[in-house]
């Protein structure tokens, strides 16, 4: 016989059947089931298969601690791994699949790992698989992490979406069980800002299965009556199957809300899972206590369940647990159990309590058996009886369902994630959290409480205090003051003389000796104990397992619990969903897109982007014809030199600077001078960082008085930004200095070539001849006739006669297609990045590729750059350290191959003519490097010793890589127009 | 460390909105103050157990730099000031 549902009682409603299917075989349950229930109600019992021994195994717990009925939900992209049944609220459609089984769950051929076992104890893995070393890898991990397992992740990805978010409040109650209610109850009608979370889908922890009265009404009409008040009250939010995962600084709480995990039918407008940051300003931890399983051989017999589990099922989904019962109990609550399922028609065998003294209230049907134990459950794929020492003598009762209880722990976790310890109070035989930390107090059974009118007490009490430490005075808890009724037994930590394998954490099929063998092959200590026997390290982290470990630890070694302690608890109190974790940063939206004001102007040009951190930037505009990228940007440079080109330079960073102190500022902010920088004149500045090397470069133009703008590179503008920000605020406060970024507010426009003034003419209202805007010339401009006003700046990256003109940001693509216009009987054409690189190549210009973060300003030959005549700079001081004036410092050079036909690649070393290839003939490094066709050459800079005194030597350029070896000679690195003639032209 | 701190400017935010820099108790030394003073200035920083003053950016808030003083041990805040003002508040 086996469990089955009852035709009348519990909270389900029967009239809402639902359908669902378990490893494709079609079953039914109703609203108000959890898959494990529902699982139950149609006889199911057997569930999974463990993790090591492959034992048939199943539903033990009714709730978050459970470590066998783990199961895999959903199809396709859906699909959820290790999905504890006992957590799943029931719905119309769901598809349940046993894992770690072959072929089913009831046949597995995986059972004979159990045949094996004597192989398989702890720490066989390092006894086993010493040798030969290299199986380890190939042959012995493969097998075992075959044969070991759990679920299967999908690899599709996931369709749903999940989003994160914050709440406040004034007080968190972590659980809806009586103490959570009563807390909040007393908050609420305080008036206070409540939160209310529990993991399930209906508020209301053990009064949801509970007979007994409390506080002399019904558990059903107070839960009732105590969730209508709080529900109308605005101030108090009720957060259902929402679990509260962790406890961080600042009292800011995580919790993961299930949204839609209890639907078939997705609505993809909202997310299934949302996580929570939960800033309160006090918590009250009202988790309740986890019932601990008694550690006797086959105690994981399907059938056998822990006590208060089999108590919810009854009383809440009305399942019977089979047809006959035995009760094994150290504790009261055995007796609970037995009396409901009395109550409800059902054959009690025997209440076996292992407690001489026991029972003296008892009134029902049961006979006790005081002073006995079960020392062994028989039975295969469910349990038939029971094998029983009743004062020494071993005797058998058989019976098709074994309930069990050791005696509760509180549930401290989330109290302890912030590094307090457990203390074990032998007065209440259990670990307990400090009371109350800052922030955080316990409440209930977490608390160590066993009564249900001493926890509504508790709780409400709890709640009156948190308050009244922000400013709520004389608080009224919403229950009277009540005393704990319950006792406390001495734990039960082990059954001796099991002949079956006793488990003390389920999940990784830890058993008693494998403890035992831990202690004796001197790895006793809690925490060793723990990684050797791999105790409390699977996915339920122990829940059901810890402390009975560490009772079974201290009595090996004969100590007190105390005496062995915990181990660290730490987040997540159950595990998280990657989904949920990753929230909204998935797909398109993993990282923002930067597009420039003139990415919309470039994609009807024809341009191929490439990203560049978070930019788009346009690479090249491909013509028809052009098959590959070298045909485009040769083109583009060659028309560049010859007539005109457009680049898009939006992305450079753009500063606004302001202030009488602003020249100052930037005087000390960059190694040249800068305070004596004209109105209207534009100048190249290099930034150090304070021990020397260089930073960033730019162009940065005196507007006003007391308004500068400064561009930095691509890559910096942030990084420039926050540094400004640090000097002017934390370095030199008393400078009258204030900056804005504004990359994003101009389009900015470089028209570069030979007539890109006659170009730019017909736009700038203003003469722009070299006479009236001469080379590094910077100055607002009326454009277009007067409808509009723009900033245009006479610089140069590619060597040409050019221009950089700014415009607000809607403008750009109007004023871009209107030099495009003008420009066109002039053979204009848009150009790219890549051939920006080619042309700034052939003049020597540096980027990043040289400013690699290892460079100092006279390695690049900027040596006259920098200011001996300001007393400071940022990077000043350090300039002058031995290694940074060190004559074989690597130095800017350009390098060219003896052949044009030959070619080398950037990153390339560079060999002396003839020296051995070797690490310790390293002469330097090709930096940059590129096709040059105005050269007809590849060419490239490189950092070299004495690089600049070697002009003309021959040397090899070498990559190891690809074992190539071209010879080249070393150049001054300004390849075309040495003498600036089109610069100034 | 934190998970909010309580900018002066702007209330207490999640930290995520802050980019820390390092030590605050150091001072920029006099150009001249020697080799030593900057050698110190630019390289050399203690790592402390418990208090430990440090410069955070208001990055994604008021990009004002401020002055944090927390416990390295238990991650609690004492004081957040500006840098600016942080000869007044210190």
């Amino acid at each position: 016989m086996t469990s089955y549902r009852l035709s009348k009682g519990g909270r389900i409603d029967r009239a809402k059947p639902l359908d669902f299917s378990f490893d494709g075989k079609p079953m039914q349950g109703f609203a108000g089931d959890t898959l494990a229930s529902a699982l139950l109600a149609n006889g199911r019992q057997l569930v999974g298969r463990s993790f090591k021994y492959h034992r048939p195994r199943g539903i033990l717990t009714a709730g978050a601690a459970e470590p066998n009925a783990l199961v895999t939900i959903g199809e396709g992209g859906r699909t959820e791994a290790n999905t504890r049944a006992t957590l799943v609220e029931l719905y119309s459609g769901l598809t349940a699949k046993s894992q770690n089984r072959w072929p089913s769950v009831d046949f597995d051929l995986g059972a004979v790992n159990s045949l094996l076992s004597p192989f398989l104890s702890a720490g066989f893995y390092y006894k086993t698989f010493m040798w030969p070393a290299a199986f380890w890898e190939k042959v012995y991990e493969p097998i075992i992490r075959k044969a070991a397992g759990l679920g299967r992740a999908t690899y599709q990805p996931d369709p749903d979406s999940y989003e994160k978010c914050w709440a406040h409040c004034d007080l968190l109650v972590i659980g809806a069980g009586p103490s959570g209610l009563a807390a909040a109850l007393t908050a609420g009608r305080a008036g206070a800002r409540v939160i209310l979370a529990d993991e399930g889908f209906e508020p209301g922890g053990s009064l949801l299965s509970e007979t007994a009265p409390v506080v002399g009404k019904s558990a059903g009409d107070l839960l009732a009556q105590t969730l209508a008040e709080l529900s109308d009250m605005p101030n108090v939010r009720i957060f259902s199957r929402t679990t509260v995962f962790g406890w961080y600084d600042g009292n800011v709480f995580g919790a993961v809300e299930s949204v839609q995990k209890n639907t078939a039918t997705v609505n993809p407008n909202r997310p299934v899972e949302r996580i929570w940051r939960i800033a309160a300003k006090q918590a009250i931890l009202a988790s309740g206590a986890e019932e601990r399983p008694l550690v006797f051989g086959g105690n994981d017999i399907p059938g056998v369940m822990m006590a208060g589990a089999m108590r919810s099922y009854l009383n809440r989904q009305a399942v019977a647990p089979g047809k006959s019962t035995i009760i094994f109990t150290n504790d009261a609550s055995g007796y609970a159990t037995a009396a409901d399922l009395e109550a409800a028609g059902l054959d009690v065998a025997v209440i076996i309590d292992s407690r001489p003294d026991a029972a003296r209230t008892w009134s029902g049907k049961a006979r006790i058996l005081p002073g006995a134990v079960v020392v062994d459950a028989n039975g295969g794929r469910h349990v038939k009886g029971v094998t029983i020492l009743n004062n020494g003598r071993p005797e058998t009762i058989s019976a098709d369902a074994l309930g069990m209880s050791g005696g509760w722990s509180p549930i401290i976790h989330l109290a302890c994630h912030r590094g307090a310890k457990p203390a074990w109070s032998d007065a209440k035989a259990a670990f307990l959290a400090p009371e109350i930390q800052e922030g955080l107090t316990m409440a209930g059974a977490a608390a160590g409480i066993g009564s249900i009118d001493a926890c509504l007490a508790d709780g409400a009490e709890k709640a009156a205090s948190a308050l009244q430490a922000f400013g709520y005075s004389n608080v009224i808890a919403a229950f009277a003051t009540a005393k704990d009724t319950a006792t406390v037994s001495k734990p039960l930590w082990r059954i001796h003389g099991s002949k079956g394998k006793a488990f003390v954490d389920y999940q990784n099929d830890v058993h008693l000796k494998d403890l035992g063998l831990a202690v004796s092959e001197g790895y006793g200590h809690v925490e060793l104990a723990k990684r050797y026997t791999t105790n409390g390290m699977a996915t339920d982290q122990g829940k059901l397992s810890n402390i009975n470990a560490i009772g079974i630890l201290a009595e090996a070694r004969k100590v007190s619990p105390a005496d062995v302690g915990t181990t660290t608890f730490r987040p997540f109190y159950t595990p998280l969903s990657f989904g949920a974790l990753t929230g909204a940063s998935k797909g398109k939206h993993f990282q923002p897109v930067r597009k420039s004001p003139l990415h919309d102007w470039a994609k009807k040009n024809g341009a191929v982007f490439v990203e560049t951190g978070l930019w788009y930037r346009s690479s090249w505009f491909p013509k028809t014809g052009e098959t590959t990228w070298r045909e485009s940007v040769d083109r583009e440079v060659l028309n560049v030199r010859k007539n005109a080109g457009i680049c898009d330079v939006s992305t450079l960073g753009k500063i606004e600077i302001f202030g009488k102190d602003a020249a100052e500022f930037l005087n000390r902010i960059y190694c040249n001078a800068f305070l004596k920088l004209p109105v209207g004149k534009a100048r190249y500045g290099l930034m150090l960082r304070e021990d020397g090397m260089i930073y960033d470069d730019g162009t940065t133009s005196r507007l006003g008085e007391t308004h500068f703008f400064m561009t930095t590179t691509t890559a910096y503008a942030a990084g420039v930004m926050n540094h400004l920000e640090f000097c002017a605020q934390a370095l030199w406060p008393d400078l009258d200095v204030q900056f804005a970024s504004s990359t994003d507010q101009w389009a900015q426009i470089a028209v570069a070539g030979p007539k890109s003034r006659v170009i730019l003419q017909t736009l700038v209202d203003e003469d722009i001849s070299d006479a009236a805007f001469p080379f590094l010339g910077a100055k607002e401009v009326s454009l277009c006739g007067g409808k509009l006003t723009g900033r245009l700046f006479r610089i140069s990256f590619s060597g040409e006669l050019a221009y950089e003109l700014a415009v607000p940001a809607g403008y750009g693509e109007a004023i871009a297609d209107a030099i495009i216009e003008a420009g066109a009987p002039h053979g204009i054409c848009p150009y790219g990045v890549e051939a920006l690189g080619v042309m700034r190549i052939e003049k020597g210009h540096v980027t990043h590729s040289e400013i690699n973060g290892t460079v100092i300003p006279s390695d690049l030959g900027f040596a006259k750059m920098v200011s001996a005549a300001k007393p400071d700079f940022i990077g000043k001081a350090m300039l002058s350290r031995e290694g940074l004036v060190a004559d074989d410092r690597l130095s800017l050079v350009g390098v060219k191959p003896l052949d044009p036909a030959t070619t080398f690649k950037t990153g390339s070393h560079i060999l002396s003519d003839g020296a051995v290839p070797s690490l310790e003939n390293d002469q330097g490094y090709v930096s940059s490097s590129c096709y040059s066709p105005n050269l007809g050459s590849t060419i490239g800079l490189a950092l070299v010793k004495h690089g600049p005194k070697r002009h003309g030597e021959h040397v090899t350029v070498w990559n190891d890589l690809k074992n190539e070896y071209t010879k080249a000679v070393l150049c001054s690195p300004v390849f075309f127009d040495p003498e600036n003639g089109k610069l100034h032209g | 460390m934190a998970s909010l701190i309580a900018c002066p400017h702007c209330g207490p935010r999640p930290k995520e909105e802050f980019t820390v820099r390092g030590d605050a108790g150091i001072t920029r030394p006099a150009p001249d103050a020697g080799e030593d003073a900057w050698y110190a200035y630019v390289y050399l920083r203690d790592n402390p157990r418990g208090r430990h003053r440090e410069h955070w950016h208001h990055t994604s808030g008021c990009r004002r730099w401020l002055v944090v003083e927390r416990d390295t041990m238990t991650h609690t805040i004492y004081t957040v000031a500006d840098a600016s003002a942080e000869g007044e508040t210190a």
